[in-house]
């Protein structure tokens, strides 16, 4: 019962907190252009996925270099 | 007491009657096209050391975590996902994994479309993995409108009305749970896994794609 009653305190708190920092009480946003129509949250995704994309492309990859030396140096591919 | 004969001659098989075995058949066949060496490799060629090339593997330890927190929903049932801390933290590292599969997924198609991975004799790589994407999206969808809420209830009667103007409500009912829920636990899983499967005996079958720059010099030489 103690236990019982701790809990939903916890999980109150815990829902106001996540409400003070994410508040769902509206309908959701959209982005709308011609017939696209997209949710706020799917175009973020989206947008980091293209950021993610092109910092895949664009940073280097540990001991890469270290591999690309051996392979000019006549080591193993 | 007699001595037995040394080598009965029975238990040495004549190579004419072994080579018309159906399993000796399949194992030639899959030995010569996917040796051991090639199947499970000791490397891969220093153009695979680029973060582009890791987000065919991320997808794969997402499906293992999508596979493992799903099942055990599974066996724990509806009331335990809804009512239940621990239920309620493995039914988020299912909601979580699959939107990690995805966005890894979709990152890897990205990759491999602007790279043209088909090349090479590798067309059947890229199919079998932009089929994959195709099956896993109503794979994700029977699971939304599995989770028996009023999020499912909200899903279901919106893609249903989507369903039923492609001419498919009849056979794949989004409001019929049961339905639902074979397709989500049973049939779609098991598409996709065997999918990834081939995607990935493929890929270790005609090697990863090289760069364009090094298929040029390649050509050349």
């Amino acid at each position: 019962m103690q236990s019982d009653r701790r809990r939903l305190v916890l999980s109150s708190v815990g829902t106001s907190v996540m409400g003070a920092v994410f508040n769902l009480n509206h309908p959701a946003h959209t982005v709308d252009w011609h017939f696209i129509h997209l949710s706020v949250a799917n175009v973020v995704v989206i947008g980091l996925m293209l950021v993610v994309f092109a910092l895949a492309l664009v940073l280097p990859f540990p001991g890469a270099a270290g591999r690309d030396a051996a392979r000019r140096g006549g080591g193993a591919s | 007491m007699s001595a037995a004969p040394a080598t009965p001659t029975a238990a040495v098989a004549p190579t004419t009657t072994r080579s018309k075995s159906w399993t000796v058949k399949v194992r030639e066949r899959g030995v010569e096209a996917l040796p051991p060496d090639r199947l499970l490799p000791d490397g891969q060629p220093t153009y695979v050391a680029s973060w582009i090339y890791v987000f065919g593997v991320a997808s794969i330890a997402s499906l293992i975590v999508i596979i493992g927190s799903g099942s055990i929903l599974a066996l724990k049932g509806p009331a335990w996902w809804h009512e239940t801390g621990v239920g309620h933290f493995f039914n988020s590292i299912h909601m979580w994994s699959v939107e990690l599969f995805f966005f890894a997924m979709v990152v890897h198609l990205w990759g491999k479309y602007w790279m043209a991975a088909w090349r090479g004799g590798r067309g059947r790589v890229w199919i079998t993995g932009a089929v994959t994407f195709l099956v896993a999206v109503p794979c994700a969808l029977t699971g939304y409108v599995s989770q028996q809420n009023f999020d499912a209830q909200w899903i279901s009667t919106q893609a249903k009305d989507a369903m039923n103007s492609v001419g498919v409500g009849a056979f794949f009912n989004l409001t019929n749970f049961g339905q639902m829920y074979s397709y989500h636990i049973l049939l779609l899983p098991i598409a996709v896994v065997a999918l990834v499967s081939i995607h990935v005996l493929l890929v270790r079958r005609n090697g990863v794609v090289p760069p364009f720059e090094l298929d040029r010099k390649l050509s050349r030489s």
